[in-house]
This record gives C-alpha cells, structure tokens and sequence, in this order.
C-alpha cells in the first residue's frame, strides 16, 4: 500500500529527533486521530540551517514528517514556506487517499514552527518606548 | 527470511488435510447436490455427511438445526436478521454489545433503519457484559440477545451460559457469535444455553467463505437468500461442495485437539504477555487476564502508534494486527478498544497477536526481540515519549 519512498523514510527516517537550540517549533494534528508531528528549526542568515521532526503516528506520518526535512533544509524561509502538505506526499510518490488527510500534516507542523521562529525572533528595530 | 505469521484471530491456514478431503469435490465429485443421477447424489451425500458431523460436535438435537452459509458475517446476518423478520409481530427489540463484530453492529444498525431498536449494552475495562444489565434490558418487545462467545480484538470470553439462564428464563432468543471460539472452547450449543450460534471455517484451519449457522429446533427464520430449495430453504444457493466438507473436516479436527491445543496456546500467550512486560516499560494489557482465548495476546504499547509497529515487524518477517485508526483507514481507532474505556493514544499504540497450532517458542522468543527494538526505535522519535520522561524528571 505504501511506495517505496515511504517505506524507506519510515525505515530510515531523516533528521529525526530533538533540536535543542531550535529556534522554532511547531506542532500538528492530535492523539485522538494518532498522528502528532513536531517539526523544530534552526534559522540562520535567513535561512534552514538545520530541522528536525518528532512523530507519533502511523508510517504516512513518519515518512511525510523525514522527507519534509530534507525538501527544506538549507532553502531560504521565503522558499521554504512555498512547501504545502501536497507537495510532500508528490515527493514520497503519492500516499494512499485515506492517509492523505490526519497523516500528512508535517508541512502544518512546519509552518508553525517558522511562525514561533518570528514570534520569538528578538525585533531588528525595537520600538520606542 | 522465514514468515512467523501471528494473526490468527484474522485467519488461519487451511489444515493440509482439509485440503486432501476437499480436493475431490472440485474434481470427481463435482456433481450439483440437487441433481438426482449419481454425480448429484454423491455430493448430497458429502453435504449430508458434513452436516452430521457438526450437529454431533455443536450437540445440535437435530441435523437440520445446521444451516450451511457463505461466511461467519452471513450466519451472523441470518441469525439477527432472519429472526427479527419473523417475530416482528412479538416485538421489535434486539439486544447486544458495544463490542461485537461489525457483522451484527451493522446488521443492528439496518434493522434501526426498518423499525427496530437496538440497545448496545456496554462492556467493562475487560470487555465484559455484565448479566445483570441484560437482564435489566430486556422488555416486553424484546425477541433477541445476540452477544459474542468471545471477542476478536481482545479474546475476552462472556458468560454466555450463565446469561442464557437470564435470558432463557424470560422467553427470549439467544444468537451468540462464536465465530472466534471454536478451536478454543469447546462448543455445546445445549450447555452453553443458546438458540443460535455463528461459526466461520476460515478461523479454525478450513477453508474462506463458509460458515455455519446453529438454529435449534423451533427457532423462525426469515431467509435472506431467495431461490432455491437448499439448506431448508434458508439460504438458496447451489451449495459450496467443498468449502462444506472442509468446514466439517476442520471442525472435527479442531474438536479433537482442543485438549491437546488449548494449554499449550495458554501457556505461550503467557509466556509471551510476561515477557513483554518485562522487557518494555508503558505497556497495557488489553482485555481480561485470564477469561481470555488461549491464543490471544493484545496490548497497548504507550506513546507509540499500532501502525508503524506493524509495519516494522512486517519487515523482520512477523504478521500481526492492531486496532488503530491508521490501519483502518477508518478514523476513529477500534471501538472494542473505545467501548473498553481506553483513551485514544492507548488505543492507537495497540497491538494484537493470536498464536496459532504451529507458532512455537522459538518464534515468540525471535518476536519479542524485534518488538523491544521496534517499540525503543519508534519511541526514540516520539514526541510523546519526550514529554513524558520529562514530567518524569521534573
Ligand atoms: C467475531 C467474528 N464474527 C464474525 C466474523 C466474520 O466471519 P467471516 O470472515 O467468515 O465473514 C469474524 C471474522 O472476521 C469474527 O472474528
Ligand atoms: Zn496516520
């Protein structure tokens, strides 16, 4: 049922674990439907200098979450953004229907994460106060 | 590599001589049972022969309490809704469990659709029906219970005699869908107190798409299947030859080596539900812990999804299931497990493997390897896991 991409992401996933200086994370989906993923970056010069993912989940959901990494790292954040939960299951070779809607949401996660990333971002010109 | 295939409850292999007592009925017995030259009559023979042979197992009083069908979901279909169309003048209301095979949930659920109502009676942490709710239930318009000997997910085994008393003692059918206990439980349908009883050939060593339906004598039935005059005209249809005299063949099979099988499965599913625990920590034993079928082991491995620990065994060679809602491709994970009173995330890291006759221990020894690493690999990429041991550290 599962591409070969799939299963080699599932079996070998990329850039998998905790970032401890992330700069931000993001979190998608819930326990209720068994998919969690978390998705950590590390900006720097504008840029994904490093990611990494946690996933609770079924394999749609780990090997969406690995392949996610590796189609951003090292693109610029306005790149980056472009990606959509869409393109992430083209790259795997598809995924099958019913797993197309709470198991791929690593591209969520990852929006997310570049949204704390400028939330927690100190402000270039701080305002007078 | 060598396959360890521990999905049992799913279905299980056709015993090699099964297949020798089918073969002829493709071949030189090919013969239409209805027909009357010889070809015909010597497959009626092999129907009537097979008949015999489950009423004496079943402890039916009378062969033609033995109903041929196409599957286990059909005797289930035949049961529930074959009486409710003849006693629908009597009354209108059925009652099960919250946990039963999608074969009587959604039979209960067409029959709401035609005026019937249904009362789904829930079940303990173990997946037990409490007798006294059955007996609370029943109305003046109740014509049946149809509950489970024991359960598919999680192998918990209902007092069906001991609630056939209760039911009995106020005139109501009983319908129980044993499709998971024969091989395991020794079936008598006149001890254990029912009026119907469901079986299907494919989860005791015979072959896929034939069951069998137990009526006793003086129970209705409205036939599904219309056409010919087969099966006492409850279910038309040119009998499946072979399939019959393999479900006959295996029954037989199966009732003389429940002795022999049914310790040695316990022991190994102890064994094997000792071992899990004492080598992986946040695990939960699903169902009950001890009326429970011999073969059955279903646990809840924390802070990790059923899914992909499948589909890590599937690749070191083992076949097992689960009740998530991943491997469904439904939404919601197992409504055995939700109606059981667990929370989802347990739910989805649920697992389940049913021994069978030929597993041995050297195979539960090479799989508990493999889940130990499997469920520590899929742990380490959890964001649950994380969160948890951090608690644990504050
Ligand atoms: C408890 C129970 N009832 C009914 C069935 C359906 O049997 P069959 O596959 O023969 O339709 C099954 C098996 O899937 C089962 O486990
Ligand atoms: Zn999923």
């Amino acid at each position: 049922m599962y591409t070969e991409a799939v299963m080699d992401h599932f079996y070998n996933p990329r850039n998998a674990g905790e970032l401890a200086d992330a700069d931000g994370v993001g979190e998608a989906g819930n326990p209720v439907c068994g998919d969690i993923m978390k998705i950590y970056v590390k900006i720097e010069d504008d840029r994904i200098a490093d990611i990494s993912f946690q996933t609770f989940g079924c394999g749609a959901a780990i090997a969406t979450s690995s392949i996610l990494t590796e189609l951003v790292k090292g693109k610029t954040v306005a790149e980056a953004e472009k990606i959509t939960n869409r393109a992430v299951a083209e790259a795997l070779g598809g995924l099958p229907p019913q797993k197309m809607h709470c198991s791929n949401l690593a591209a969520d996660a990852f929006h997310k994460a570049l949204e704390a990333y400028r939330q927690n971002r100190p402000k270039p010109a701080p305002a007078a106060e | 590599m060598e396959r360890i295939y521990l999905d049992h409850a799913a279905t299980t292999p056709v015993d090699p001589r099964v297949v020798e007592a089918m073969l002829p009925y493709f071949t030189a017995n090919f013969g239409n049972p209805s027909s009357i030259y010889q070809e015909g009559r010597a497959a009626k023979k092999a129907i009537e022969e097979s008949r015999e042979k489950v009423a004496e197992i079943l402890g039916a009083a009378d062969t033609r309490e033995i109903i041929f069908t196409g599957s286990g979901s059909e005797a289930d279909n035949l049961a529930i809704t074959g009486v409710a169309w003849a006693y629908r003048k009597k009354g209108n209301h059925i009652i099960t469990s919250a946990i039963e095979h999608p074969a009587v949930l959604e039979t209960c659920k067409e029959l709401e659709k035609h005026g019937f109502a249904v009362t789904y009676l829930p079940v303990d942490e173990y997946g037990l029906v409490a007798p006294e709710a059955v007996r609370d239930a029943i109305t003046d318009r109740t014509i049946l219970v149809s509950l489970m000997h024991a359960n598919n997910e999680v192998g918990t085994i209902q007092p069906i005699a001991e609630i056939s008393k209760i039911v009995r003692a106020k005139g109501v059918l009983l319908h129980t869908d044993a499709v998971q206990t024969a091989g395991s439980i020794p079936l008598q349908a006149d001890e254990l107190g029912v009026d119907l009883l469901s079986l299907s050939a494919h989860k005791f060593y015979g072959p896929k798409g034939v069951g069998v339906l137990y009526a006793k004598k003086g129970t209705r039935l409205h036939r599904l299947i219309h056409g010919g005059a087969q099966e006492g005209r409850l279910r038309a249809g040119t009998e499946n030859v072979a399939g019959i005299v393999g479900l006959a063949k295996a029954l037989e099979l199966a009732a003389a080596g429940l002795e022999e099988t049914v310790p040695r499965l316990a022991e190994l599913r102890d064994y094997f539900i000792n071992k899990i625990f004492s080598r992986i920590d946040h695990v939960k034993l699903n169902g009950h812990p001890t009326r429970r079928l011999p073969g059955n082991i279903n646990v809840s491995f924390e802070f990790v999804e059923g899914e992909s620990i499948l589909l890590n065994l599937d690749l070191e060679g083992i076949a097992a299931s689960s009740g998530s809602a991943c491997t469904s491709g439904a939404l919601e994970p197992s409504h055995v497990l939700l109606a059981m009173g667990l929370p989802h995330e347990t739910a989805h890291g649920s697992v389940r493997f049913t021994i069978g006759k030929d597993n041995t221990k050297e195979q539960l020894d090479y799989v508990l390897g493999v889940l130990e690493e499997t469920i520590a690999r899929l742990r380490a990429i959890s964001p649950l896991y994380r969160e948890q041991r951090g608690r644990k550290e504050k």
